[in-house]
């Protein structure tokens, strides 16, 4: 999908500069932005190497352990198929964690264990499970503390106050996850059959 | 200040230093591993380059060119009747899509409108508040071999909808009232 939206974008502009004779504007945009690219990624190395290197000693002074202590009653709640004390909770405790602390590289590979936990306890069928689905919905809506890119972004282009957007954001994805958590329930009371529990 | 802008302010001074003197609580050799998970930062700064570049190439074709003037001008009276602002409906559908492809339109927004405009917060809180649906999707259940997805697809997308309508009535709110 990616792939015809980046074509698409790039051969409709090539046809519409012919048109509207602007091709010597679009000349010029292909060469200002790659440089404006490689400019950005550059000014986010600062931000990004302190962050991640923060990051690195909550992570080894075992924070994601005390946060996942925390969780523990809410995934309770969320997943109530999973029995207690499965591995399947200790992983999808350790993917929001890492979740919560932007630590992406660390999330998906616990993200992908819990997956695996649940799949076994769903009679290894290649179904999606109750359970799965809402460890998606939690993931697609992933609640981080510190958007560290954006904040990198807007640094690169002077913003008086990089980091005003943190309590907007972190308001803004607590709704998109509550919102999550409550369509994954409604789809899931649909699903299931007529005049069963 | 406001206290929405004081708490942006403090938490991260406030987390890092908490960070800080947990770590050597627990020991940790602290900057031996704050230089080892720096190093990390630097690969994924690096690691996004050619993401940026292919992305913002196209972005900035498409814009140059005026396309983007004309697919604003027709969506524009449609959106505004529910006051979404046109400029972010192109990343709030990328943002489903392709991480990289929004992180390429947030920062053309930003750099067009500048990042402490209505635009360029909107942007940065669309960015941050959602993930990547079809990533997630194929990412985790591609690596367990799922092949009947169900209604995850639908859940995911319309939490997409929830942040990125949620953006805007926070940004608006905190902002511009």
């Amino acid at each position: 999908m990616v792939n015809y939206i980046w074509v698409g974008m790039m051969v409709i502009g090539f046809i519409v500069a012919g048109i509207n004779g602007t091709m010597d504007k679009v000349n010029e945009a292909i060469f200002t932005s790659a440089k404006e690219a490689v400019t950005l990624s550059f000014g986010m190395i600062s931000i990004l190497v302190f962050w991640l290197g923060i990051m690195k000693i909550a992570e080894k002074g075992g924070l994601l352990e005390v946060l996942a202590v925390l969780f523990r009653p809410i995934v309770k709640r969320l997943f109530p198929d999973i029995p207690k004390d499965h591995p399947a909770q200790g992983y999808i405790l350790s993917n929001m964690a890492a979740n919560l602390l932007g630590l992406g590289n660390a999330a998906t590979p616990m993200g992908i264990k819990a997956m695996e936990q649940l799949k076994i306890l769903n009679g290894g069928k290649n179904e999606a499970s109750r359970s799965m689905i809402t460890l998606l919905a939690i993931n697609t809506s992933s609640i981080t503390l510190i958007p560290t890119t954006i904040i990198a972004i807007r640094m690169s282009y002077n913003s008086a106050s990089p980091t005003d957007i943190v309590a907007p954001t972190l308001i803004a994805t607590a709704i998109s996850t509550v919102g999550a958590i409550l369509i994954d329930r409604y789809y899931y009371y649909r699903s299931l059959p007529k005049g069963g529990k | 200040m406001s206290i929405v802008q004081s708490f942006s302010i403090w938490f991260i001074p406030f987390l890092i230093g908490f960070i800080l003197l947990y770590g050597t609580y627990k020991k940790v050799p602290t900057y031996e591993t704050f230089v080892e998970g720096g190093k990390e930062g630097f690969s994924i700064a690096i690691n996004i380059i050619p993401f940026l570049v292919g992305m913002l190439v196209a972005i900035s074709v498409f814009r140059a060119s005026g396309a983007l003037d004309y697919v604003m001008m027709a969506m524009r009276p449609l959106f505004s009747l529910f006051h979404i602002p046109a400029e972010v409906v192109p990343l709030g559908l990328m943002r489903t899509i392709s991480g990289t492809g929004a992180l390429g339109m947030t920062s053309d927004l930003i750099a067009t409108h500048g990042p402490d405009s209505f635009i360029g917060r909107l942007a940065s809180t669309i960015q941050g508040s959602t993930d990547t649906t079809f990533y997630v999707l194929t990412v985790y259940f591609g690596a367990v071999g799922i092949k009947k997805m169900k209604y995850a697809l639908k859940v995911g997308l319309l939490a997409d909808l929830i942040g990125f309508l949620a953006s805007i009535a926070v940004i608006s709110l905190l902002f511009y009232s």
